[in-house]
C-alpha cells in the first residue's frame, strides 16, 4: 500500500514547480549582479540602458562650456559679459530648458518674474555666507510690485550702465 | 573634463601605446570605455559658495520630471542659521525650489520663525543630493532587486520592477529617496545618468552659478575636481553609518546631519 | 506640469514640525502596523496549536484544533497589509520572481509559502478522516442536489484520493500532524521572527536598530496569537451555548449535538492552561521591551536627544499609559490575581491584544516620529474619511478591512473544516448513516 501521507508534500512540490516554471519564463533574462556584487547591485541590467536613453532637457555642456550651446546661434545678438556677476549663470537658468529648440519649442519661455531675481539679490544677513557679497535688497521695500527687467538688464546688471 | 575629457586622455594614452601594433585600426570612444570600465562617479559640494539661490532644484527637477510644485525633490537645499545665544535653526521650504526670498525660518507647524538680524552668529547653506553610497543600504534591502548600485557607481532605481514596499525610503540614512507623485515608485537622484553618460554635466552643476556642485570621474587622478577630493579636506555626510558616501563636502559642519 | 497640485505620497498624514528633511514623510503607516501584528497573530495561534500536537498538553486540545484552524484563516490576511501598503500591487510577486535575500522582506515570499503549506499540511492530516467521512455520506445518498454534488466533489479532491481511514493509516496522520507541528514552530517563529528583523536592521532608523527586535516580536506575536485565540475560542462556545439554549440551528434537529450542560464550563481548563502560557510570554515581551528602552536611556548615545523627547514626552501617553498600563500590567494584573474567572480572562486578553498592537503603533509610527535630521519631529494623523484609493488603503478603513478578514475567512474555513468536530459522533461504517450524523460547522 503506498503510504498517503507524502500527498500533501507532491501537492507542494507541485506548487513550487509551477511557480518556478512560471518564474522561468518570466523574469528577464538579463537579470543578475553587476560589479558590486548580490548585495548591491543585483538588477535587471536592460535598466541601464533605460536610463541612459532618456533625453537631456538643459542643453548646455557644462561649466567649462557655459553659453557655448546657445551662443552658436545667439552670439551675434547677445552679448554676456563673462567679467560681470552674471556670466556665471546658465542661460537656461532664465530662459528655460533649451530642448529641442529651436525646433520646439521655438520660443523659450523666459522667467522674467521678480521671484527669479530674488533668489539670489534678497538681502539675508548672513555675513559668514557667500550670499553677503551678492548685492541684496528688501523685496518688501525695494520698488514693490515692480519687474526687476524693467531697470535692470540681466545681461548687462552693472549699476552704472543702467 | 570628465568623460569628455577623461575620454581624449584614453585615446591618446591607448592610442599611443597600441600604435606599433596596430597603427591602422580606428579607434571609438565607445569601445575604450567598453574596456575601460574605470569610471565612478563622485560629486563635490562647498556649503562655503552656496548661497540657496535654488537654480540647482529648479533645474533638477525640469530636467528629472519631478513636479515642480511636489513637496519632494532628488536635491534640495538646507540653510542653517546659529545665534549668537546658541540657538539653532534649519529650514528647507519646497527644497529650496525658490530659492532663500524670505529672512523667517520654516519650522513646519511651528510657524515661522523670526531672526534679530543682529543675533545671527553663522550661517550657510548645504546642498544636498544622494550620496551615491559605495555600500548603499538602500540596495541592500530591496526586496526585488529593482534598485542597484551601476558598474559606475550610481544607484538607480528599476521603475518598472519595483513593488513600491519603501524600504529603500526607509533605509535611506539621508532621506535622499521619495515616492514620485507620478510614477508611484521610489525615485532619487541619479547624477543625471542619462547626461553624465554622454559628457555633460548634471543637471544641478550646470544649474549652479557659484560653482558649488561639482562632478568628477574619482577615479581619473587628472580630473580636477577629484584633485580637490584627493588633496583637499572634505567630509562626508552620517559617517557612523557605515554607507561610504560618494558625495563630498568642503566647510561641512557637525549640525549638518 | 508645473500647476497641477501633487499629493506626494506619505503628505495627507504627516505633518512636519520644526526641521524635516524635505523627503522625508511618514511613508510606513497602519498598515505596516497591521503587518506585523497580524503575522504575529498568525504565529501565536500556530504555536498555541502546537502545545497541544507536540508537547501533548490534552487540556488544550479543543483549543488546539480551533487554534490551527483559525491561523489558517489568519494566514491570507497577513499578506494583505502588504499588498495594501505596495504602491505597485500588482507587481507584489516580484518578491519570488527576484527575491533578493539581502533584504528581510525578500524571506517574505518563500517562508510565507512554506509555513502556509505546513498549516495546510497539518489540517489536511487532522480533517482527512473527516473528508473521507463527508465523501462517503455523500456518495450513499442516492438523488443528490446539485450542491451536494458540488460538494461531493469538493471534498473528493480535499482527500487527495487518500481514502484509506483504517486505525493504521489515522495513526500515521496523527503522526504527520505531530512532526508538521514541531517544524511549523521555528517557521512560525522565524516567519514573525525576521518581521522584527525587517525593522530591527534598518539602520537609519535609530529608534528602530536593536538586535533584540526580533525576539521582542516573537514573543509579543505568541502573546497576540495566545489572546486571540482565547478570545475567539470562548467567544465561539458562548456562541454554541446561545444556540443550544435556543435549540437553534443543529441543536433543533440534532439529537447528538452536545447539550447545554456539556458545553457549559467545557472550555475552562483550556483556557486557564492556555492563559498561563500568554502570562509566561508576556512577562518575556515585557522584559525584553523595557530593558531596550533603559538602555537606551542609559547609554545616552547621540540619537537618545530626539529619542528621549519622542519616548518621554511626545509618546508618553500611547506609549507608557497605553501600551505598558493598560496593554500589559492590567491585564496581567487581571490574571494573576487569585479566582480567575474565563470572564475576566477575556477582558484581559482584549487588553493584551490592544496592548500589542499599541507596541507595533509605537514602533512603527513611533519610529517615523522624528527626524533623520534629529532636529524635528513628524506627526501621523491616521486619515479616517477616504479621500481616494490611497487614504482608504493606508487609512482607518483600510486597516478595518484587515482587521474584519480573518473572521471572515474564518466562517468559510469552518463550513469545511468544522472546528468543534465531535469525534464520536463519527460512526465507523458508513452504511448505517444517521441523517446529520457528520458533525456540522458550529456556526451556521
Amino acid at each position: 500500500m503506498k503510504n498517503h501521507v507524502w500527498r500533501p508534500l507532491f501537492v507542494v512540490i507541485a506548487i513550487v514547480a509551477g511557480i518556478l516554471t512560471f518564474r522561468f519564463f518570466y523574469v528577464p533574462n538579463d537579470f543578475g549582479s553587476g560589479k558590486y556584487g548580490f548585495m548591491y547591485s543585483y538588477h535587471r541590467a536592460s535598466n541601464v540602458g533605460e536610463w541612459k536613453a532618456i533625453e537631456p532637457k538643459y542643453r548646455d555642456t557644462g561649466r567649462q562650456h557655459l553659453h557655448e550651446y546657445c551662443l552658436d546661434c545667439h552670439a551675434g545678438t547677445i552679448s554676456i559679459r563673462s567679467e560681470d556677476m552674471h556670466g556665471m549663470i546658465s542661460c537656461e537658468n532664465c530662459h528655460g530648458p533649451a530642448l529641442d529648440h529651436p525646433n520646439e519649442p521655438q520660443k523659450l519661455l523666459i522667467d522674467r518674474s521678480r521671484d527669479l531675481c530674488l533668489r539670489c539679490h534678497t538681502h539675508l544677513p548672513y555675513t559668514t555666507s557667500e550670499r553677503k557679497r551678492i548685492p541684496g535688497i528688501n523685496p518688501q521695500e525695494h520698488n514693490p510690485g515692480m519687474s526687476c527687467v524693467d531697470c535692470h538688464d540681466p545681461h548687462n546688471p552693472r549699476l552704472e550702465d543702467m | 573634463m570628465k568623460r569628455r575629457d577623461f575620454l581624449k586622455n584614453s585615446i591618446m594614452v591607448i592610442a599611443g601605446a597600441s600604435v606599433p601594433l596596430s597603427a591602422l585600426q580606428m579607434v571609438d570612444p565607445k569601445e575604450i570605455l567598453a574596456q575601460n570600465p574605470d569610471i565612478h562617479w563622485a560629486f563635490l559640494i562647498d556649503t562655503h559658495t552656496c548661497v540657496g539661490c535654488g537654480f540647482c532644484v529648479k533645474a533638477c527637477k525640469i530636467e528629472n520630471d519631478v513636479p515642480l510644485e511636489a513637496n519632494v525633490s532628488r536635491t534640495w537645499v538646507e540653510r542653517y542659521v546659529f545665534t549668537k545665544d546658541d540657538r539653532r535653526y534649519i529650514d528647507s521650504p519646497n527644497a529650496a525650489l525658490h530659492g532663500y526670498t524670505d529672512p523667517r525660518i520654516d519650522q513646519g507647524i511651528a510657524g515661522m520663525v523670526d531672526i534679530d538680524p543682529e543675533n545671527v552668529g553663522k550661517a550657510f547653506f548645504v546642498p544636498k543630493l544622494c550620496n551615491q553610497c559605495l555600500t548603499p543600504p538602500c540596495t541592500q534591502v530591496c526586496p526585488v532587486g529593482a534598485t542597484y548600485k551601476t558598474d559606475d557607481g550610481v544607484v538607480l532605481v528599476d521603475k518598472k520592477w519595483c513593488i513600491g514596499c519603501g524600504y529603500c525610503v526607509m533605509a535611506c540614512p539621508y532621506a535622499a529617496r521619495f515616492f514620485h507623485p507620478v510614477t508611484h515608485v521610489p525615485d532619487k537622484c541619479t547624477f543625471c545618468y542619462h547626461r553624465i553618460h554622454q559628457g555633460l554635466e548634471t543637471a544641478c552643476v550646470n544649474a549652479c552659478p557659484f560653482e558649488a556642485r561639482k562632478l568628477c570621474n574619482i577615479r581619473d587622478v587628472n580630473d580636477p575636481v577629484t584633485r580637490i577630493i584627493m588633496t583637499d579636506r572634505v567630509g562626508i555626510l552620517k559617517d557612523e553609518f557605515g554607507t561610504r558616501p560618494q558625495a563630498f563636502y568642503i566647510g561641512l559642519a557637525t549640525e549638518v546631519r | 506640469m508645473m500647476d497641477m497640485a501633487y499629493t506626494v505620497h506619505g503628505e495627507a498624514w504627516t505633518l512636519k514640525e520644526l526641521f524635516v528633511l524635505p523627503n522625508e514623510y511618514v511613508y510606513w503607516s497602519i498598515q505596516i502596523v497591521m503587518y506585523p501584528f497580524m503575522t504575529g497573530l498568525v504565529a501565536g495561534a500556530f504555536v498555541l496549536s502546537s502545545l497541544y500536537h507536540v508537547f501533548g498538553i490534552k487540556r488544550l486540545k479543543e483549543i488546539a484544533r480551533f487554534s490551527l484552524v483559525f491561523s489558517l484563516a489568519l494566514l491570507p490576511v497577513a499578506m494583505m497589509p502588504l499588498l495594501l501598503h505596495l504602491s505597485q500591487p500588482l507587481r507584489g510577486f516580484h518578491v519570488m520572481m527576484t527575491p533578493h535575500f539581502t533584504s528581510a522582506i525578500a524571506a517574505f515570499g518563500i517562508v510565507f509559502l512554506t509555513y502556509g503549506s505546513i498549516v495546510v499540511s497539518e489540517l489536511w492530516f487532522v480533517y482527512r478522516k473527516h473528508f473521507v467521512l463527508t465523501v462517503m455520506e455523500l456518495k450513499a445518498k442516492r438523488d443528490r442536489t446539485s450542491l451536494e454534488n458540488l460538494r461531493l466533489n469538493f471534498n473528493k479532491i480535499l482527500t487527495l484520493g487518500a481514502m484509506d481511514i483504517s486505525e493504521e493509516a489515522l495513526e500515521k496522520d496523527h503522526k504527520a500532524t505531530k512532526y508538521l507541528a514541531a517544524i511549523g514552530i521555528p517557521v512560525a517563529c522565524f516567519l514573525h521572527g525576521y518581521a522584527g528583523f525587517i525593522f530591527g536592521s534598518v539602520k537609519a532608523n535609530a529608534l528602530w536598530m536593536t538586535p533584540l527586535m526580533p525576539v521582542i516580536f516573537i514573543m509579543s506575536a505568541v502573546v497576540s496569537g495566545i489572546a486571540l485565540c482565547i478570545l475567539c475560542y470562548v467567544v465561539t462556545q458562548e456562541i454554541r451555548k446561545f444556540m443550544a439554549k435556543r435549540k437553534m440551528s443543529r441543536w433543533g434537529k440534532d439529537p447528538k449535538a452536545p447539550s447545554l450542560e456539556q458545553l457549559q464550563g467545557a472550555e475552562q481548563g483550556g483556557v486557564a492552561i492556555a492563559s498561563n502560557y500568554l502570562l509566561y510570554f508576556m512577562i518575556g515581551a515585557v522584559t525584553l521591551e523595557v530593558l531596550d528602552i533603559i538602555f537606551r536611556g542609559y547609554t545616552q548615545v547621540k540619537s537618545w536627544d530626539i529619542l528621549g523627547t519622542v519616548i518621554m514626552e511626545r509618546k508618553f501617553v500611547s506609549l507608557w499609559i497605553m501600551q505598558f498600563g493598560i496593554g500589559n500590567i492590567l491585564p496581567f494584573i487581571m490574571m494573576v490575581m487569585p479566582g480567575r474567572t474565563v470572564r475576566r480572562t477575556v477582558i484581559a486578553c482584549i487588553l493584551v491584544l490592544f496592548g500589542v498592537f499599541m507596541m507595533r503603533w509605537n514602533i512603527v509610527i513611533g519610529g517615523q516620529a522624528f527626524s533623520l535630521s534629529f532636529a524635528g519631529f513628524m506627526h501621523y494623523q491616521l486619515p479616517i474619511i477616504p479621500q481616494d484609493w490611497e487614504t482608504f488603503r493606508e487609512g482607518l478603513f483600510g486597516a478595518l478591512l484587515v482587521a474584519i478578514t480573518p473572521f471572515v475567512l474564518f466562517w468559510g474555513i469552518n463550513k469545511v473544516m468544522p472546528v468543534f468536530l465531535d469525534d464520536k459522533g463519527i460512526p465507523s461504517s458508513v452504511g448505517s448513516v444517521p441523517n446529520g450524523a457528520k458533525a456540522s460547522p458550529a456556526v451556521d
